[in-house]
């Protein structure tokens, strides 16, 4: 069952045309994705964009309504999931309490009949590895959350699985043993190298521990890219909107180039940002990112020959390392500006809430998306959040 | 069993009356009713009537457990006269009296067995499946549970006269399980609502087989409930006189053995026997509640719980 070192060309997953269907409910429609050998793939998206669904049909927890599932190009539909090389760590973490530490981890092996004292030997290894070797004979309820969530990536591990399946594992712990916890697991997957997929609801997360994260929003994909192209360039407003603090700018395409068009802003001002694929006359919005904007007094000038766009200060709010100030645009568009207080100067010479402000970016920090797919997408019914 | 449990119930009345008489007294000597005492004299009042109602369901026992040790000077056990082992020395003294006692265990054990076996298949059929007619056997489990006992062993005994079944252990056996069912089904049903899903899902995911599955993970996590519906079918069925008594054929159990001999005589034996299999049940029910304890304290592992610090 061992799948290391197995090569080939073959992604460790594939869905080709995935429709999963809940009695009127859509949770995944249509789906194509590939995921590539040996990385940290995660799925995200809010509940019920289908990312579980997703999760649960490669597990085999539930059988595709269409389409074929794939693992390492074979085609695996319709094989329950104690047939499948892959691995689950719940959400629940779903450990055994009537097993000790050991037992519960000696689980899978024993399934296989491998023999005594290798289950033996890679249980140990297995629980040296998640720092729990002294744990061994307890039971789970006497484990803390963090432990116990580390018995259940130990319980999957052992069997070093073609690829390892997590359900928003560190879902129920609280914010700094997740932090602790994401560093360990991006660790583990990158000294075992096996294929993780991993979903989430939390783009910070998903941001920091992954090689590709494919967003998804209303069962399907939105966008699959590393994690620096997602949040440098959304390719939809979901993405944009979904991932960081975006600032949205409606508008309308006057004029498409070779990878930009210009936009008139509801704003006011027309402005060129890097777009594909756009026509003209559609609606669609400039993305910039809170940290690429600068802010002005109004009186003064920007830096000539930067693109901008005016408003009125809301509120200010120090955050220590940066201030965090809100702009209103004519068009009633909220905007957020992260200015770093690196000069003291400079931060008391920002505007004043209440008074007026100018907004510049540099052309290349400044992208257009557009809605997925319109027709496609928005117009289903029965679409439930 | 039934004669047997007339008489004591005297003195229960009588440990009444006395319990009443402290409580009056101790009311009088209480100062003004501000709302202090008033709260005291409710807790009080509480504590009494707590123990009340237990001294209302020990108090029979308890004379079953004294009468069993009594040197009765007739044939009729109900006058205390003296103290004597000569019962406890000699239990099977009495003609007929152990092999009654033989076939009431093992029509309880082979019907206990069945039934929870039966039982505990379909109670988890009934919690996981979605079938058709699954809302009416939900219902139709109850109506052994509402019937009166007459009327099903005068159903029971009826239908086996049409189908021309001879009676006796084979259909007091049927008997039985027939009745023991609903309560096993309504037993492990209450257990296997709160049953964590995901733990059989992990299994799977684990490679575990659905059989296999079943045998290392659900039933030893069912277990209690498995294991108190089965003390449940057994202590009905050792003490069911009214079904038994239209089925039995020729084939004495130990109800209907007493029945018989209470026309006649009541020796002390009875009396042993009776508190024998008390014990026994006691000794089970200890049991399982010991076994529940330590099930329920290592039950669900909840990831929600406050942290402990790392260590």
């Amino acid at each position: 069952m061992s799948h290391e070192g197995q090569g080939g060309a073959a992604p460790s997953v594939s869905l080709r045309g995935v429709t999963k269907r809940f009695g009127d409910f859509t949770a995944v429609r249509d789906m194509d994705l590939d995921v590539p050998r040996g990385q940290f793939f995660t799925m995200l998206g809010p509940s019920g964009c289908g990312k579980t669904t997703t999760l649960r049909m490669i597990a085999g927890f539930e059988e595709p309504s269409e389409g074929t599932v794939l693992l390492d190009g074979e085609d695996v539909t319709g094989l329950p999931a104690f047939r499948r090389p892959t691995n689950t760590v719940f959400q629940s973490y779903a450990l055994f309490p009537h097993l000790s530490v050991e037992r519960n981890v000696a689980f899978g092996l024993e399934r296989r009949r491998v023999s005594k004292d290798e289950v033996r030997r890679r249980v140990g290894e297995e629980l040296e590895r998640v720092g729990l070797a002294r744990e061994a004979k307890r039971k789970p309820r006497q484990l803390s959350g963090g432990q116990q969530q580390r018995v259940a990536l130990a319980r999957a591990l052992v069997n070093r699985p073609a690829v390892l399946l997590l359900d928003e594992p560190l879902g129920a712990l609280d914010l700094k043993l997740r932090k602790q916890l994401q560093i360990e697991l991006k660790r583990i997957q990158q000294d075992v190298g096996i294929t993780f997929i991993y979903v989430t609801h939390d783009q910070e997360e998903a941001l920091t521990m992954s090689d590709f994260i494919a967003v998804m929003n209303r069962g399907v994909v939105e966008q699959l890219d590393g994690p620096e192209e997602i949040y440098e360039r959304p390719s939809t407003t979901f993405v944009a909107g979904f991932i960081g603090v975006s600032n949205l700018m409606p508008g309308e395409v006057v004029s498409t180039g070779t990878g930009t068009a210009e936009l008139r802003l509801d704003a006011g001002p027309t402005v060129r940002t890097g777009a594909a694929g756009a026509t003209v006359g559609e609606r669609a919005h400039a993305v910039v990112r809170p940290e690429k904007l600068q802010l002005h007094a109004t009186n003064g000038t920007g830096p000539d020959g930067h693109p901008s766009v005016d408003g009125q200060v809301e509120s200010s709010l120090y955050l220590g390392t940066a201030t965090q100030v809100i702009v209103r645009l004519p068009d009633d568009t909220h905007m957020t500006v992260l200015v770093p207080n690196t000069d003291e100067e400079a931060r008391r010479r920002l505007p004043a809430a209440g008074h007026g402000a100018r907004l510049t970016w540099s052309t290349e920090n400044i992208h257009m998306v557009r809605d997925l797919a319109a027709g496609a997408v928005h117009d289903d019914e029965g679409i439930k959040a | 069993m039934e004669s047997a449990r007339t008489r004591p119930s005297r003195a229960l009345a009588a440990g009444e009356a006395t319990s009443a008489g402290t409580v009056t007294a101790a009311r009088e000597t209480r100062g003004p009713r501000n709302r202090r005492t008033g709260g005291k004299l409710l807790d009080a009042g509480l504590n009494l009537y707590a123990g009340l109602a237990l001294l209302y369901l020990l108090v029979p026992i308890a004379v079953i457990l004294v009468f069993s040790f009594n040197k009765p000077l007739g044939r009729f056990n109900f006058i205390w006269q003296r103290f004597s082992f000569d019962a406890w020395k000699d239990p099977f003294g009495v003609p007929g009296i152990g092999d009654a006692l033989r076939v009431s265990i093992e029509v309880a054990g082979l019907s206990t067995l069945i039934a929870t076996a039966l039982g505990t298949l379909t109670a988890l059929a009934l919690v996981r499946y979605e079938f058709r007619g699954r809302a009416a056997v939900n219902f139709f489990i109850f109506i052994p549970l509402a019937t009166p006992e007459v009327v099903l062993g005068a159903a029971l005994l009826s239908m086996f006269l049409n189908f021309s079944v001879a009676t006796g252990f084979t259909t007091i056996v049927i008997a039985h399980i027939m009745f023991n069912l609903s309560f096993v089904i309504v037993t492990v049903r209450s257990r296997l609502i709160g049953f964590d899903r995901s733990l059989e899902e992990a299994a799977q995911d684990l490679g575990a087989t659905p059989w296999q599955t079943f045998r290392l993970i659900t039933l030893p996590l069912i277990m209690p409930g498995v294991i108190s519906a089965a003390l449940l079918a057994f202590a009905l069925s050792i003490d069911d006189y009214v079904i038994t008594s239209f089925n039995n054929g020729s084939t004495i159990t130990f109800p209907v053995f007493i029945w018989g001999a209470a026309r006649v005589a009541i020796p002390p034996q009875i009396y042993v026997i009776a508190s024998m299999i008390f014990l026994f049940t006691l000794a089970m029910m200890l049991l399982t509640v010991w076994q529940q304890r330590r099930a329920e304290r290592m039950a669900a592992v909840r990831p929600d719980e406050p942290e402990p610090s790392q260590g």
